[in-house]
């Protein structure tokens, strides 16, 4: 029992360390990104390539002054942060990022808490967490504020329908609402991931599934909640200081979460895309072996004179990693890392690449997306699923 | 700990439901009936019914509440005002609402005399398996009744939206 405890605080404090620092990465990464999309370096001041401006952001907004509307109503207007950033963190706790392992001689899972119904309290904790911005806006007193946090509680109910059925159609395949069991259903490589696996294969649910959850996330084409031309900020206009970090963190949270389920439930989670006896043992270390290799050549051939120095740094650091992917010791719980941050990873850089391209919907063709194409489409597939699984078995 | 936790939860549910009347603003009352199902949602779980409790999260304090509150957000309603209550309100009301409560507990006592009925954990059929066999093999015509009188309350919404647009 103490030992279970102490196991517990340790993972706790490791996952949410991490956690919050990818949390502040992430936005780092998505400027980056953003910015080459449009052809500019992006943040490069505060640090080597900007690296530091994550820091410099958190000061920032740490510093700046509070300030709270006369009119708000005080008590829902504190609430609304702090039940959005909460809300957003929760679902983290039952997310399984990788196998049991035996790390000094103590068996643990590399999750936080195994529930038997992981899949239905990530689905709770995310129904949950529209009151946060749809309090924001009606607290604030503002009537920009008030419009955005009605567009989205009516976004949020209107794509949970099309999020949740496609959802269904996974577990019928996989018959578990445990999120470990569901990764380990689809153990043995591609073929045998929910998207391209089963008598019918969920890949119409994996586009459902993305497509909604871009929508719960607030994320473009869908962050009618604060449509800037519109609504000057939407539903956190009267924010400012560390509540506006929050939401702005919460919308960054979620973001993880729906890519961690994305993967779950039709990537097949931490496992590899070709089976061990194939050597997926050895693709982190080619892959990482492979970027020291190209490094060292432009350290060799500098087309700048700091890129002499800087490169052979870069270079010796990938040779690190990759090394150490080959020590037979930490195989056991890197590799699974691996291949569950390079999934969730490419879903987030989805979720930016979008935001780089794509316009804003109008609110209308929202609604009306929704209700007349995106929710039949995720009813046709459960009962497609549901048909085919019970006439096979 | 179970002893603890119910107590806890108990008495936050009591709570929020006074709260529920009491409060003035109708989004005040809305978020305290959150509160109510959420604490009511941990009740459930401590009965070892997690399916419920889920189904409790996402349909009543997820889904219908948010509706609540879209309304009266959409609505723009303000606070109640306060009018002054009858002398028969002001002297009586305590009083009675105590001997509501007695009587009730008392009922309730007599009808359901054995406290040994309920143990935390006890409830052994609520896996979502459980519940998907229960509704569809003994209940399944109260279940299909009830996606009837879904599918005629929303003919009857489209009926009455459309009386409003002509």
């Amino acid at each position: 029992m103490d030992s279970f405890i102490v196991i517990s605080l340790i993972k706790v404090a490791v996952v949410f360390a991490a956690l919050l620092t990818t949390l502040a990465y992430l936005q780092w990464v998505e400027r980056k990104v953003l910015a080459h999309i449009q052809v500019r370096p992006g943040p490069y001041r505060v640090g080597p390539h900007g690296l530091l401006q994550p820091v410099a952001d958190i000061v920032k907004l740490i510093t700046k002054e509070d300030l709270a509307p006369p009119f708000a109503n005080k008590a829902l207007y504190l609430a609304a942060p702090f039940l959005a950033m909460t809300l957003a963190l929760l679902s983290i706790c039952v997310i399984p990022f990788g196998p049991i392992i035996q790390v000094g001689g103590v068996r643990t899972a590399m999750q936080l808490t195994d529930l038997n119904i992981g899949v239905l309290f990530v689905l709770a904790v995310s129904s949950m967490g529209v009151y946060g911005v749809a309090l924001a806006g009606w607290s604030s007193n503002n009537k920009y504020a008030l419009l955005g946090g009605l567009r989205s509680a009516a976004q949020m109910i209107s794509y949970e329908l099309p999020m949740s059925l496609a959802i269904a159609s996974p577990l019928l395949v996989s018959n578990t609402l445990s999120l470990r069991e569901l990764v380990e259903k689809q153990a043995g490589g591609v073929w045998n991931w929910n998207v391209f696996h089963g008598p019918f294969p969920q890949v119409f649910a994996f586009v459902i599934f993305l497509i909604a959850a871009f929508a719960e996330t607030n994320r473009v084409p869908f962050d009618l909640p604060e449509a800037e031309n519109e609504l000057v900020a939407g539903f956190h206009v009267e924010y400012s200081s560390m509540k506006f970090a929050s939401f702005f963190m919460s919308e960054y949270a979620n973001m993880i979460t729906v890519s961690c389920m994305a993967t779950l439930l039709f990537l097949g989670g931490w496992i590899a895309p070709w089976p061990a006896e194939y050597g997926s043992r050895f693709a982190p270390s080619v892959i990482f072996g492979a970027a020291g290799l190209a490094a060292l050549y432009n350290g060799l051939n500098p087309r700048r004179r700091r890129d002499r120095y800087s490169f052979p740094v870069v270079a010796a650091a990938a040779f690190l990693i990759a090394a150490v992917f080959l020590i037979p010791m930490t195989q056991e719980w890197l590799l699974p890392l691996f291949w569950f941050g390079a999934k969730t990873g490419s879903i987030l850089f989805l979720f930016m690449w979008v935001r780089g391209t794509l316009p804003r919907f109008r609110y209308d063709q929202l609604m009306g997306f929704t209700w007349k194409w995106l929710f039949p489409a995720a009813m046709l597939n459960l009962l497609a699923t549901g048909f085919l699984i019970a006439w096979l078995s | 700990m179970d002893v603890i936790l119910f107590l806890v939860f108990a008495i936050i549910a009591v709570v929020c439901a006074i709260n529920v009347v009491v409060q003035t603003h109708p989004i005040s009352s809305a978020i305290s009936l959150v509160g109510v199902m959420g604490s009511l949602a941990v009740l459930y779980l401590l009965l070892g019914a997690e399916f419920i409790a889920a189904a409790q999260v996402i349909v009543y304090a997820g889904a219908i509440m948010v509706l609540f509150v879209f309304v009266i957000m959409l609505l723009n309603a303000g606070a109640e005002v306060q009018k002054g209550r009858s002398p028969m309100a002001r002297f009586l009301g305590l009083p009675a609402l105590v001997m509501l409560l007695g009587l009730l507990a008392y009922f309730v006592q007599r009808l359901f005399p054995r406290s040994d009925m309920v143990h935390f954990g006890g409830f052994t059929g609520g896996s979502p398996k459980d519940i998907g066999m229960a509704l569809f093999t003994t209940y399944l015509l109260p279940f299909e009744a009830t996606s009837i009188l879904i599918l005629i309350a929303i003919v009857g919404a489209i009926v009455l939206a459309r009386k409003e647009l002509d």
